[in-house]
């Protein structure tokens, strides 16, 4: 994990040295691009909480002389969020939990398992990373209303339980455990299984957390299928519901206010888990691209 | 995947023969078969339902007139041979469309390569402080949930009271109706798709570019190197394999762009902004065209992998 080991060696003095005129002007020309980096967030931050006269102030008002809560009134009356909320919750805690375990089992065994046609299921594994998702829309939505699984949790899971990234992920993390212990573990008679539940995955949840954040993240962001595999507005989730009142002007009525604090209550949440969390965020990307 | 990984992958796949002989495999052989295959069993399954099938119904589909009611009845539709495939290309509404995604592409990929490597040199050799500050700072967006932050966008962007057209009327300018101007509705999208892509790029860069022996470095520094020579001489060349991988996977992802135009400018004005897969999701699940949203989606399909193929030859390291 080469790409994980951080912040480059100490031997630095001479170009510590050498380049110590020009940090000042890295530091301005990175806080420059800081600042518009956050200003889309801190604009929706400061909009929620203004009245709607401030809103459409001109000149505009950065800072708004009274913080109010209209904004988060007015939407709750008009969408049901907590609804809403629970079913991303919902849909984003069972993705994660089946791809825990599925890309874990199929990664421990393409890792460590001698079984004939691994390398045609590892392939298989690779093929599917490079497909687009759009590319099945269509099918899928023909095959859940077959099942009539549309506008339910199942059919919101079932296309997203066993990512291939996270095979790929796990794989990697897995071939490092040294092949010894295994085969100790299988000399004491221990069951594959046994092998795979109680000694690989404890060993591997730093891999484990990585692969957590990565797929709920992805699930609580989906807009595309779940815009499709749902048509009863109860069984929308959070991105579905905001995307569907902010694209209907009946609805939204044109209060930007509004908007602003649906989508402050979208991306606070995962702000505040990224910030919490950042160090697994970069070392998944760097796992999965550097290897 | 880039091939870069596939090969890699392959070598180490590859079992190392000498152990093989020295421990002794015979008994434990069946049962790893067997466990190897139990092991792959579920995913093997879902991605045989929910992929592999899906990829061959839709090349199926788009040979047929499959509408509306072949929903509740798919074995009802009709081949129609190349018929969706030949009116895909007099259909200058798909078109428009196609060369609108090549429009995001060509001009959002550079630029979010650029500037993420950009970011991605400075944080790692320009500082030594606040590192972590700003790489959070940087990546922030990409976590963020697309759909939010296009409806944040589409207010950031509001002609009367968003925050550009706000710090125009400081300085006494009257900011354009961004979204509605079929010119600048689309440079708007994409500044907003590589605001929201550049954290990737650079931290793939970073661990590039943490990769690079800091001898090299040193020896460039040694031999009197300027920093641009430096960047362009010594870091480029070494972070090949990683902007291949980060041009690779930046121009699927923007060859697939469909959140941004859908709430942000559902396709307007007069289809300046409309892409290849918002127009198949319109006649897939509005009109239910959905025999020839299957053909458009195989044609944006066949685009993907003709650009990666091309990509992955271009860009490839020439002295392996």
């Amino acid at each position: 994990m080469s790409a994980t080991s951080s912040h480059a060696p100490a031997t630095r003095t001479p170009e510590r040295k050498r380049r110590s005129a020009s940090r000042p002007l890295v530091y301005v020309l990175l806080s420059l691009g800081l600042l518009v980096m956050s200003a889309p967030f801190l604009w929706m931050g400061i909009s929620a909480f203004k009245t709607q006269s401030e809103l459409s102030a001109s000149p505009p008002v950065w800072i708004p002389t009274e913080w109010t809560l209209t904004n988060f009134r007015q939407l709750l009356d008009k969408l049901d969020l907590p609804l809403y909320f629970m079913n991303s919750v919902i849909v984003a805690v069972l993705v994660t939990v089946s791809n825990l375990v599925f890309c874990s089992m199929l990664g421990y065994a393409l890792a460590k398992l001698n079984f004939v046609g691994r390398n045609k299921v590892f392939g298989l594994v690779l093929g599917a990373l490079m497909v687009p998702g759009n590319l099945m829309l269509l099918p899928l939505f023909v095959l859940m209303s077959k099942l009539q699984l549309i506008d339910s949790y199942a059919g919101l899971v079932l296309p997203f339980a066993a990512g291939a990234f996270g095979v790929f992920l796990m794989r990697q993390f897995m071939q490092s455990i040294p092949d010894e212990l295994l085969e100790a573990a299988r000399m004491d008679g221990a069951s594959e299984w046994y092998i795979f539940w109680r000694i690989v995955m404890p060993l591997v949840k730093p891999a484990l957390a990585t692969l957590s954040i990565f797929t709920f993240l992805g699930s609580w962001n989906n807009f595309v299928w779940p815009l499709i595999a749902t048509n009863d507005p109860d069984k929308y989730t959070l991105p579905v519901a905001l995307a569907t009142f902010a694209t209907d002007p009946n609805k939204a009525g044109g209060s930007n206010g509004m908007l602003m604090a649906g989508a402050f209550l979208i991306v606070l949440p995962v702000l505040i888990v990224f910030i919490a969390l950042q160090r697994h965020f970069t070392q998944g990307i760097a796992t999965a691209g550097m290897k | 995947m880039s091939t870069t990984t596939e090969k890699a992958a392959a070598r180490r796949i590859a079992p190392p023969p000498a152990p093989a002989g020295r421990r002794v495999r015979k008994p434990s052989m069946g049962v790893q078969n067997a466990a190897g295959w139990l092991f792959s069993t579920p995913f093997l399954v879902l991605f045989t339902v929910f992929m592999a099938f899906p990829i061959l119904a839709t090349l199926v589909m788009s040979f047929t007139d499959f509408g509306l009611r072949n929903v509740t009845r798919p074995w009802e539709a009709e081949f129609i041979g190349f018929e969706n495939y030949v009116k895909l290309f007099g259909d200058e509404k798909f078109l428009k469309s196609l060369f609108n995604t090549g429009y995001f592409v060509v001009v959002g990929v550079p630029l979010t390569i650029g500037i993420g490597l950009v970011t991605a040199v400075l944080l790692n050799n320009g500082i030594d402080r606040a590192r972590t500050f700003f790489r959070v700072g940087f990546y922030a967006p990409v976590v963020t949930t697309i759909v939010a932050v296009a409806v944040v966008w589409r207010f950031v962007l509001d002609p009367s009271d968003g925050l550009i057209a706000g710090l125009f009327s400081e300085v006494g300018w009257s900011a354009p109706d961004f979204l509605g101007s079929e010119t600048l509705a689309m440079p708007s999208l994409i500044v907003m798709a590589v605001w929201r892509n550049v954290g990737t790029v650079m931290v793939l860069f970073i661990a590039g570019l943490q990769a690079v022996p800091t001898e090299v470095r040193e020896a460039a520094k040694l031999d009197g190197a300027s920093v641009w020579q430096e960047f362009r001489r010594i870091t480029v060349p070494l972070l090949r394999p990683t902007l291949l991988y980060a041009t690779v996977i930046t121009t699927i992802g923007y060859l697939n762009v469909f959140e941004e135009p859908f709430v942000m400018t559902q396709g307007g004005p007069s289809d300046s902004t409309l892409t290849v897969s918002l127009n198949m999701y319109r006649e897939g699940f509005n009109f239910f065209h959905m025999g020839y949203a299957s053909a458009m989606a195989y044609v944006l399909f066949v685009v993907i992998m003709a650009i990666t193929v091309l990509q992955l030859r271009l860009l490839k390291d020439n002295t392996k």
